[in-house]
């Protein structure tokens, strides 16, 4: 039923920025494809009793409280970056809609 | 063909708690760029954000406040896109089941009431700014803004003009000054609206394609840019184009919004629940917890002034327009100021002497208190209303207390009656004219002489004492 063509994947990989050389690109048509049909099994199956799982741990309710910690020096915080100015991280100019 | 707008708005406000969303760095819009982060808001793998409580308790109390239904359930996703103001390339933000949901502000246009429908209020991190200003094709990023606490308020298709928006705009802005939990600075942008406009041939039930206008910087510019949108999308339709759904800046200086061509793509942005974060969940004891800690709102208050304190319509706005001269009005009036002039001295005197100041309520240093004493001194005559307008810059300035001011002042207003009558005598001999006036049965010259012996008196006469004595010595001749 549920099949995934070498467009979707072009779609899906240019959403994530990956490029695909031409072998990925069929694999992942096949794997995503074989996915997706696993998960048409599962909805065969009658769920009308169980309660939808929407989130996968067991847990709610982690906060903290609203205090102030301590930042990185901007020393730091630019260690990894390519570029900056020791004020700003610089990235080539990027406006809307580009 | 007559059309008609409908007009749905996205209001993003910054909350401002002591920290971010996610991380203990500090909320601050004034700090130097890119000093307030960390590992977490600065995108790095394998740390863990963990939700500021203080964040929830306020979208709470926004959703509370704007009639909304809380979430028993709610969760954090993941909203994914490339730019360069989210280095983790997702933003956390709520999709499917936000905190707060199916909420409605009742508004004012035109003296009419009306109800604007809330979809819903989801917590999400701001992203980092910007800078397009350091030139050479570079852009510059400070993360400082990135995790900031962003609440995003969406209401239903309701608003059918401009002036409505506005309304809309005002009252939230209003309510959410009143709760204290955003700056509310347009040109800082921790509240940032984004009107969404589309017009249909008036009668129609469908709705026309819209457009989506960002970049607004102020309440006044998002009234403009919804008109030129509705002018522009009616011309098109008029000479047979059709709309095209887009996003769309709105360039205050030219007055007119520009297509922001956004590959259509960037708009999928496969959401899924987000694992770092758990969800969360409230019960009954939360939410009560909240709603007995709203405080009085807005339209509340401006009712009660109205119907248990009697001021008008036009004076209960104004003195209700802000939580903190709201206030100021209530302590002056426990002080033991009667309401209408209390509410006088705050909506004329006060207000006009602070804004020429470019000052608001916040700044005078004269107490609610100190209002209601020297309304007392008028009221028993101590003093003249004219000695106490004199006397009303420098208790704005440094404060004090009215009574002891007066009295070392010695501008404790005359009503011996000896002395008033030996000046009344003068007025009328010094002139003669209007005193002729007014034995000749025109009793508007009487205003004249009373300004006269005020002149005389430096306004520590009492008015209405002299009004008498002279208008008793002209009638006895």
């Amino acid at each position: 039923m549920a099949k995934i063509t070498l467009e979707d994947v072009d779609y899906v990989a240019g959403l994530a920025h990956l490029t695909l050389n031409p072998e990925t690109r069929e694999a992942m048509a096949r794997d995503l494809g074989s996915i997706l049909e696993y998960i048409d099994q599962l909805e065969r199956l009658d769920t009308s009793g169980v309660e939808p799982m929407m989130h996968v741990l067991d847990v709610t309710n982690v906060y903290r409280e609203d205090t102030v910690g301590e930042s990185l020096s901007q020393e730091d915080a630019f260690k990894n970056a390519p570029k900056t100015d020791g004020e700003y991280f610089l990235v080539p100019k990027i406006l809307d809609g580009e | 063909m007559e059309y008609e707008p409908v007009i749905g708005l996205e209001v993003h406000v910054e909350i401002n708690s002591r920290s971010k969303v996610f991380c203990a760095c500090l909320n601050n819009f004034h700090s130097p760029p890119n000093s307030n982060v960390c590992p977490v808001c600065l995108g790095m793998p394998g740390v863990l954000p963990v939700l500021n409580v203080a964040m929830v308790d306020a979208s709470m109390a926004v959703g509370l406040a704007l009639n909304c239904t809380i979430s028993r359930w709610s969760k954090m996703d993941r909203k994914h896109y490339f730019y360069p103001d989210l280095a983790k390339s997702y933003q956390i933000s709520q999709y499917d089941l936000p905190l707060c949901h199916d909420g409605y502000l009742d508004i004012e246009v035109d003296g009419a009431s009306k109800r604007v429908g809330i979809t819903r209020a989801h917590m999400e991190e701001d992203t980092a700014r910007n800078t397009h200003t350091i030139g050479g094709g570079i852009s510059g990023v400070d993360f400082n803004r990135c995790g900031v606490p962003l609440l995003e308020i969406v209401t239903e298709p309701d608003i059918f003009s401009a002036d409505e928006a506005f309304a809309y705009l005002t009252a939230l802005k209003q309510i959410l000054e009143y709760l204290n939990v955003s700056d509310c600075n347009m040109e800082e942008g921790s509240l940032r609206a984004e009107p969404n406009i589309s017009v249909r041939p008036k009668g129609s039930t469908t709705l026309g394609v819209k457009t989506e206008v960002k970049n607004v910087a102020s309440f006044s510019g998002v009234r403009k840019a919804i008109e030129f949108e509705i002018k522009r999308q009616v011309k098109a339709l008029d000479s047979g184009e059709a709309v095209v759904q887009e996003t769309r800046g709105w360039d205050a200086d030219r007055g007119i919004t520009v297509s922001q061509r956004v590959k259509e793509s960037a708009h999928d942005y496969r959401y899924f629940p987000d694992p770092d974060l758990m969800p969360v969940v409230v019960d009954d004891a939360w939410e009560e917890r909240i709603r007995q800690s709203l405080p009085e709102l807005p339209q509340a208050r401006k009712r009660r002034f109205r119907e248990d304190l009697d001021l008008s319509e036009y004076d209960a706005g104004v003195v209700g327009m802000t939580k903190d001269l709201a206030d100021y009005f209530d302590a002056a009036v426990v002080a033991g100021a009667p309401a209408k002039q209390a509410a006088n001295w705050i909506t004329g005197e006060i207000l006009a002497t602070l804004a020429e100041r470019k000052s608001d309520i916040t700044a005078c240093k004269m107490k609610p208190e100190a209002l209601a004493s020297m309304i007392g001194l008028i009221g028993d005559g101590t003093i003249s209303g004219t000695i106490a307008k004199e006397l009303l810059p420098d208790l704005i300035e440094s404060g004090g207390d009215p009574k002891a001011i007066v009295e070392e002042r010695g501008l404790v207003q005359i009503s011996d009656s000896a002395e008033l009558e030996e000046l009344a005598q003068a007025i009328i001999r010094d002139h003669p004219g209007p005193a002729q006036e007014f034995r000749d049965g025109n009793k508007k010259a009487i205003g004249f002489l009373v300004g006269q012996a005020m002149k005389a008196t430096k306004g520590k006469g009492n008015p209405k004492l002299i009004n008498q004595i002279l208008t008793d010595a002209l009638s006895q001749e």
